[in-house]
C-alpha cells in the first residue's frame, strides 16, 4: 500500500479497540518473568558455552603484545580469540562491526579478546590472565579544546548547515538580542538489559538471539561482518530490555558469539558486562551550543542562529545535530544553523532518545526563557508570538500537517496553574525556594516502510507476524489493537509475534517511527485480509462491515471463523510512504511544565510537579503512550539534573562506567506526573493518523526543569547537568 | 539438555552434578565444586556449584529460572532482586553457596501468567513496566517493601519510628534501589499502593 494522499475515513477510526487504554498483552509474561530476553534462550540454544569480552584499557594506540597462553590453559576454557587468531571479517561500515581485526585501538573499551569457557566464572577468570602490553598514543578527548578544529560533516540525519535570509544583518539590526552558549555532557542510554547474544549454527545457517531495535539492521550488520548471505542468518529479538538508541548498532557480543559458536561447533552466549557497556557501545555526544536570537521590542524574532559542536571518532562521523529542531520551532526571516563535528578519540557517538532535539532544546528553550525575561514578557507569550504554521526555513508552501504548539502551551498553563509563577527568587516555602518553568517540545515525525503478515484461522483467531520490535514501547499491544479494530475482532482474538527476521520486514524501533509505521504496515495487511475475506464470502469489500468476529452487509452476516475454514487465510502486505512528508512539514508538538523546590542552604533540587501536554496525532493506546511520556520526562529530568558520562581526559574514557556512578533518576527523584494528550488525527501522517511520541516526551523537559530552577533561585546555569556544586556557588544567601 | 525456559525447571536428583560441570571438570585443574541444597519457589533443589557462582547465576544459568534479571551484576540496579527467607536481596551480590538451606522466592514463584500474584496483576493494570527487564526485581521489591513497613522496619525517610506510614515518600525511598530506565516509577507506586490498600 502506497500512502501518498491524505487518509480519508477508514476502519481504524472506529475507536472500539484502537485508541483505548488497554493493558499490555505481553504484560502477564513480563510480570511473571516468563518473557525471554536475548541471554535466556536455554531451550532453543541448549548447552551454550559462555563468552567473556575483554575491553581495551587505553583510549588510543595499539596492542604491542598480547599473550593468550595462560588463558587458554585455564580451567574450562574452550577458546581464546584475539586479533592474532580471530577470523577475518567484512569491512567496517555503517552496519558491519568487525571485531579483533588488528592491533590498533581506536577507543577505550574496544574488544581486544574473547574468552569462551564452560562457565561464566571460568571465562571471566581466564580473561584476567590475558597478558597485554599497549603502546598508548596521545588522544583528543576534550571537545572544548577541539572546537576550533570542528568541521561541517558531509552528511547526517539532517543537513549540517542551513541559511535563510541574512542572519548577521538581521541580528545586527535587531533592537533586542541574546547571545548565549550552553553545554551538555556526554550521556549514556543505560537501558536495563545489557547487550547480549546467543549464537546457534545449524550447518551454514546461523540463528542469533540478540537484543536489537531494528531486526533488518542487525541482520545486515552481522551478515556483512561475517561475510555470509543474509538469508542464512536469522535474528531473533522477541523482547528487548530497553534500547533508547543503544541497540541500533551491532557490537562485539553479536559478532564474537557468532564467530566462536562457528569455531566451536556449539552454541555460545555473550553479554557485555555493565562496566564495558559505557565505553564499548555508543553514547550521546557532548555538545557546545551557541544561540543568538534577535527580536523586535514586541518579541517577534527577526534573526535566529543555533550552532552546535560535538565530537566523534573520525570513522564514526556522527554529529549530535543539536540545532536541527531550531529549523522547525519558531518564526523569523533571517536564520542560520550549523551542526559541526570535531574529531575525538572517545568511544563512538551514536543515537540516544531524540538525538539532536533532546539536547538542542536544552539550549534553545532556556535561551527563549532568557529572552522572555530580557523582553519583560511571559515565556509562554513569547513562544505564542513566534508560532508559525509552516516550516520556517521553507515558507508557507510547506505547511505543517498539524501543529498544536500554542494549544499545548495554553492547555498546560491552565492545568498547571502557570499564573502562580512569580518573578525569579521570590517564592519561599520554609527552607525551599519554589520555581515554575516551561518549555516547548517538538520532534519530527518520521516514517519507514513496514510489512506484516496476518493469518486468520478456523477458530477466528488472528495472528500478526512482523519483524517489528517491542522495546518497551507497547508494539505488541498496539499492533494487536490495529489488527483487532480492522477485522472487528476482540483484542483477545489476536496474537502478535515480533522480533524475528523470519517474519516480514518492518520499521523496527527508532526515531519514534515505530508505532505509526508498523501500525500502518499492519493496517495495510489487514486491508488486504479484509478484501480476501469479503471476496471469499461473496461480499463487496467496500460495503461490508467487520464487527463482532464476523463480516456483515445488510442483514447478511458470516463469522470470520467460518470464512477462514480449516485452511485459514493469510495476507501479507505493507506500507510505503510517498511524498506527503515533502509536501507537509510533519512533527509532534507539546509543552512541559515543571515545579521545583530548591533547598535554600544546600541547593538540593527536588521535582515537585510536572505536566506534559502532547499533540502527536492519534494516540493508539493512551495507557502505553502515557508511559512513553513518563519515561521521556524522567530521562529529561535526568539530563537536567544528574546524567553525565564524565570524561577522564588523561586516559580517554568515560570514568563513571556503571549504574552507581552514572546517575539516572530513581523512584525517590520522581513524583507523580501528569500527561495530557490533545485530540489530534493527522491524516497526512499515515492511514492510522498517528505521529511519533516516544521521543517527544523527553524533548524540552530538561529546559523546563532548568527554567524552573532559574525561577526558584534567580541563578541561570548554562552547563548541564545542573548539579548542586554549580548551583550552590551562585545561590543567593540563605537569609535572602 | 533440552529444557523449556517457559516451563518449570527439571528437578535435579539430590547431589547430582549438572552435565556441563561434569564434562568441564575433566582434564584441567578446575575449581572445587561445592554441594548446595536450597528451596526455590517451594521446591527442594540440589546443585553442585563452582563457589564463584552467584545466587543470581545459580538461578538463571543452572536452574534456568531466568525471570530474575542481570542488569549490572554489581548490586547497583536491583533487577536481580529475589526474596531469601522472606527478605529481599540482590541475588548478584551473594554467592549461591552461602545459601545452604535457605528458601528463595523468585518472580516465577510469586505467580504465573495464568495465576498472577496480586502485585503482578497490579503492575499490569497500572502499566508499571515497559521493556519488562527491571520488572521482576521491582515486583519482588514491592512485595518485600510492604512486609518491611508492616514489620516496622524504618527507612531513611521514616519520621515516626513507632508508626510507619505506607505513604508515597516511604515507598519511593524503599524502592529506590530498583532502577527503571523506562521510568515506570509513578505507575509502580500506584500499583503498590493499590495492593497495599486492598490488603489492608
Amino acid at each position: 500500500m502506497k500512502f501518498d494522499t491524505p487518509a480519508g475515513p477508514n476502519p481504524s477510526d472506529r475507536g472500539r479497540v484502537l485508541g483505548q487504554p488497554r493493558d499490555r498483552i505481553d504484560g502477564p509474561l513480563k510480570v511473571s518473568g516468563r518473557a525471554p530476553y536475548a541471554y535466556e534462550y536455554h531451550a532453543e540454544a541448549p548447552g551454550a558455552a559462555y563468552g567473556w569480552i575483554l575491553g581495551a584499557s587505553i583510549g588510543k594506540g595499539r596492542i604491542a603484545r598480547i599473550d593468550r597462553r595462560a588463558a587458554e590453559a585455564a580451567p574450562g576454557v574452550l577458546l581464546v580469540l584475539t586479533h592474532e587468531n580471530a577470523p577475518e571479517q567484512g569491512e567496517d561500515s555503517d552496519y558491519a562491526a568487525p571485531q579483533l581485526q588488528g592491533p590498533e585501538i581506536l577507543h577505550y573499551g574496544q574488544a581486544v579478546a574473547l574468552v569462551v569457557a564452560e562457565s561464566l566464572e571460568e571465562a571471566r577468570a581466564a580473561a584476567a590472565l590475558i597478558d597485554i602490553a599497549y603502546d598508548a598514543a596521545p588522544g583528543h578527548y576534550d571537545l572544548a579544546e577541539e572546537r576550533d578544529q570542528a568541521k561541517l560533516p558531509e552528511s547526517g540525519q539532517t543537513p549540517p548547515r542551513t541559511d535563510v535570509g541574512d542572519f548577521e544583518t538581521g541580528y545586527a539590526r535587531a533592537p533586542v538580542t541574546l547571545d548565549v552558549t550552553y553545554t551538555t555532557p556526554d550521556q549514556s542510554q543505560a537501558m536495563m538489559e545489557p547487550h547480549a547474544s546467543m549464537a546457534l549454527w545449524e550447518g551454514d545457517t546461523l540463528t542469533l538471539f540478540t537484543s536489537h531495535q531494528i531486526m533488518h539492521w542487525a541482520q545486515e550488520g552481522v551478515a556483512a561482518t561475517l561475510r555470509m548471505p543474509q538469508e542464512k542468518l536469522r535474528v531473533v529479538s522477541r523482547y528487548v530490555g530497553g534500547g533508547f538508541g543503544s541497540k541500533l548498532e551491532v557490537y562485539a557480543d553479536a559478532v564474537l558469539s557468532a564467530l566462536a559458536a562457528r569455531l566451536l561447533g556449539r552454541p555460545v552466549k555473550v553479554a557485555l558486562s555493565r562496566p564495558l557497556i559505557f565505553n564499548h557501545t555508543t553514547h550521546r555526544a557532548a555538545t557546545i551550543q551557541r544561540l543568538r536570537i534577535g527580536t523586535e521590542q514586541d518579541g517577534r524574532i527577526v534573526a535566529i542562529a543555533h550552532e552546535s559542536w560535538s565530537g566523534d571518532q573520525e570513522s564514526g562521523g556522527t554529529a549530535e545535530e543539536a540545532s536541527s529542531q531550531t529549523r522547525l520551532l519558531y518564526a523569523g526571516e533571517n536564520r542560520m544553523t550549523r551542526n559541526r563535528l570535531a574529531t575525538l578519540d572517545l568511544p563512538f557517538a551514536g543515537s540516544m532518545r531524540a538525538p539532536g532535539e533532546a539536547v538542542g532544546l536544552l539550549a534553545l528553550e532556556c535561551a527563549m526563557d532568557e529572552l522572555a525575561e530580557k523582553l519583560g514578557m511571559d515565556p509562554i507569550e513569547l513562544r505564542v508570538r513566534n508560532d508559525v504554521g509552516y516550516a520556517p526555513e521553507e515558507g508557507p508552501a510547506k505547511p505543517f500537517s498539524s501543529r498544536k504548539l500554542v494549544e499545548s502551551l495554553r492547555v498546560g498553563a491552565e492545568r498547571f496553574g502557570w499564573e502562580k509563577r512569580t518573578a525569579p527568587g521570590l517564592r519561599r516555602e520554609g527552607r525551599w525556594r519554589i520555581g515554575l518553568g516551561v518549555a516547548a517540545a517538538v520532534r519530527p515525525n518520521l516514517a519507514q516502510p513496514s510489512q506484516a503478515r496476518l493469518r486468520l484461522d478456523g477458530q477466528g483467531q488472528l495472528t500478526v507476524e512482523t519483524q517489528m520490535t517491542d522495546i518497551g514501547t507497547g508494539s505488541y499491544t498496539i499492533l494487536a489493537q490495529v489488527a483487532a479494530e480492522m477485522l472487528g475482532l476482540p483484542l483477545e482474538a489476536v496474537t502478535v509475534r515480533l522480533g524475528d527476521t523470519d517474519f516480514p520486514k518492518a520499521s523496527g524501533s527508532g526515531g519514534s517511527w515505530g508505532a505509526n509505521s508498523s501500525g500502518a504496515g499492519v493496517y495495510a495487511a489487514a486491508a488486504e485480509l479484509r478484501g480476501m475475506i469479503a471476496r471469499k464470502a461473496g461480499f463487496n469489500a467496500d460495503d461490508a462491515v467487520f464487527e463482532d468476529g464476523g463480516i456483515r452487509a445488510g442483514n447478511r452476516r458470516i463469522a470470520l471463523a467460518d470464512i477462514a475454514g480449516a485452511e485459514g487465510l493469510v495476507a501479507e502486505a505493507g506500507i510505503e510512504f510517498g511524498d506527503l512528508s515533502e509536501k507537509y512539514a510533519q512533527a509532534s508538538f507539546g509543552a512541559h511544565f515543571c515545579e521545583v523546590a530548591v533547598d535554600a542552604d544546600t541547593a538540593e533540587i527536588r521535582i515537585r510537579r510536572m505536566l506534559s501536554v502532547a499533540a502527536a496525532g492519534r494516540v493508539l493506546n493512551p495507557k502505553t503512550a502515557r508511559s512513553q511520556c513518563l519515561g521521556g520526562m524522567t530521562m529529561g529530568i535526568g539530563a537536567a539534573l544528574m546524567e553525565e558520562a564524565v570524561v577522564d581526559r588523561r586516559h580517554g574514557l568515560f570514568i563513571n562506567h556503571d549504574l552507581a556512578e552514572y546517575q539516572v533518576p530513581v523512584h525517590a527523584d520522581i513524583p507523580h506526573m501528569d500527561v495530557i494528550f490533545l485530540q489530534e488525527e493527522d491524516d497526512k501522517s499515515s492511514p492510522i493518523k498517528a505521529k511519533g511520541i516516544g521521543e517527544l516526551g523527553i524533548c524540552g523537559v530538561g529546559a523546563a526543569v532548568a527554567n524552573a530552577v532559574y525561577n526558584a533561585t534567580g541563578v541561570r546555569l548554562r552547563d548541564y547537568p545542573l548539579t548542586l556544586d554549580k548551583l550552590l556557588r551562585e545561590m543567593p544567601a540563605a537569609a535572602a | 539438555m533440552i529444557d523449556d525456559a517457559h516451563a518449570a525447571p527439571r528437578r535435579q536428583a539430590p547431589g547430582s552434578a549438572m552435565t556441563s560441570e561434569a564434562s568441564m571438570a575433566a582434564g584441567s585443574a578446575a575449581a572445587p565444586r561445592l554441594d548446595l541444597r536450597l528451596t526455590v519457589n517451594g521446591k527442594e533443589r540440589s546443585l553442585r556449584l563452582d563457589p564463584r557462582v552467584t545466587l543470581l547465576d545459580a538461578l538463571r544459568e543452572h536452574l534456568r529460572l531466568t525471570g530474575s534479571k542481570k542488569g549490572c551484576d554489581h548490586g547497583q540496579c536491583g533487577a536481580c532482586t529475589v526474596l531469601v527467607n522472606g527478605r529481599r536481596i540482590n541475588a548478584c551480590l551473594t554467592l549461591a553457596v552461602m545459601h545452604e538451606g535457605d528458601s528463595v522466592t523468585t518472580i516465577e514463584g510469586l505467580g504465573t501468567p495464568e495465576a498472577l500474584h496480586p502485585m503482578q496483576a497490579a503492575f499490569v493494570r497500572h502499566d508499571g513496566f515497559q521493556c519488562g527487564y527491571c520488572t521482576p526485581g521491582q515486583i519482588c521489591s514491592s512485595v518485600a517493601v510492604l512486609e518491611e513497613i508492616r514489620a516496622g522496619i524504618p527507612s531513611h525517610v521514616t519520621e515516626d519510628l513507632e508508626r510507619i506510614e505506607f505513604g508515597e515518600a516511604e515507598l519511593r525511598e524503599r524502592m529506590s534501589g530498583n532502577i527503571c530506565r523506562c521510568a515506570a516509577y509513578p505507575n509502580i507506586i500506584e500499583a503498590i499502593r493499590e495492593v497495599q490498600e486492598q490488603g489492608a
